[in-house]
């Protein structure tokens, strides 16, 4: 087997719980979409041109309220920001990639290839075909979200109150398993206190801007953590 | 399709798409300073976490801390099981299973 194929089957498998996680979720999307005033094709082009669970679900629920169009998009910009950020932590990996690659792979960046893809990038091997890796989990998450948001819209209210069914927990249990890797030293466990601390403090903010605020109170303290930590053991030796 | 939803999508599509490609179509014409890069790391746990606390302790955008509040129940059992195992899979399972599971004890009981 060539080593591009095995990369991308290997992206596809290390995705598949991220996929169980993804099904419930894309599931609720499809059925709220319906309710909310929103046409059947107008939600299953969303899911396909935008591919933002967490912004979709945010996007229907105020389409369903009646928001502006501009409200809207401001509020899908600013929930996907950390896609920026995302993106900031790929790019040492991807910057000599062709444009062919570089614009679907940000097309296709979520917060679970993400998450399952700097993990490989970081294991340092010689693999050149890290990026197929990617893709392999790109495609995966792209189809099965398609899949699960299309069936979600398909039944649309014929699933009797689809949002009390609770499947929305398929989401913070997803984000759990994806946060606990990332947790192996004193300055990541700071960054998470803090960050999560912050994300309670900022629930005020228009716009779900607590995120980005919350992300940077995370990224400061474990920053100031790492120096204190290096500084300490420096004194020590 | 009316135009105001054509408008709401590719509106949606294109602000999110730009996040995700401005960096990658920046690369190469940009240096990124060595602090930055480090800090780079921090950024996944940190954003996951700010969106999952709040889903947890807030499910329907109200305070919610007590035991009868099954997505606290479960976020607690994925934490155990995922701190455990290190297991992606099984964090997920457990925490939907502990969810459902303690959902249709609070039904029983109260």
């Amino acid at each position: 087997m060539s080593t591009r194929k095995h990369e991308f089957i290997s992206g596809a498998r290390d995705s598949f719980p991220l996929l169980l996680g993804a099904f419930p979720f894309g599931l609720i999307y499809g059925a709220l979409a319906t309710t909310s005033g929103l046409s059947p094709a107008a939600g299953m082009i969303m899911a396909l041109l935008v591919f933002a669970g967490s912004a979709q679900f945010i996007a229907v629920g105020l389409v369903a309220a009646q928001v502006p169009v501009t409200i809207i998009i401001l509020t899908t910009f600013i929930v996907n920001l950390r896609h920026m950020l995302y993106s900031a932590t790929l790019l040492p990996h991807l910057k000599n990639l062709p444009q062919k690659w570089r614009i679907p792979l940000a097309f296709w960046l979520t917060d679970e290839t993400f998450a399952v893809t700097v993990r490989r990038f970081q294991r340092e091997d010689r693999s050149r075909f890290k990026h197929w890796y990617q893709l392999g989990s790109s495609i995966a998450m792209y189809v099965n979200w398609q899949f699960w948001c299309g069936l979600g819209l398909v039944l649309g209210d014929r699933i009797p109150d689809a949002a009390g069914w609770g499947l929305d927990v398929a989401m913070p249990v997803t984000f759990i398993g994806m946060i606990i890797p990332f947790v192996k030293n004193i300055p990541m466990a700071i960054c998470v206190l803090s960050a999560g601390t912050s994300s309670l403090l900022t629930l005020g903010l228009p716009y779900k801007l607590g995120i980005i605020v919350s992300a940077f109170a995370g990224i400061f303290s474990g920053l100031i953590t790492a120096s204190i930590v290096k500084n300490r053991k420096g004194g020590l030796a | 399709m009316s135009v105001n939803e054509w408008l709401l999508i590719l509106g949606m599509a294109g602000v999110t798409f730009g996040s995700r490609y401005l960096l990658f179509g920046l690369a190469g014409r940009i240096r990124m300073p060595v602090w930055m890069a480090s800090s780079l790391q921090y950024v996944p746990p940190a954003v996951l976490t700010a969106i999952t606390l709040p889903a947890v302790l807030l499910p329907q955008g109200k305070w919610h801390i007590s035991p009868t509040n099954p997505y606290l129940i479960a976020a607690l059992a994925a934490v155990g099981i995922g701190a455990v195992t290190k297991n992606l899979l099984a964090t997920i399972a457990v925490g939907l299973i502990a969810f459902f599971g303690w959902r249709f004890v609070l039904v029983s009981v109260l």
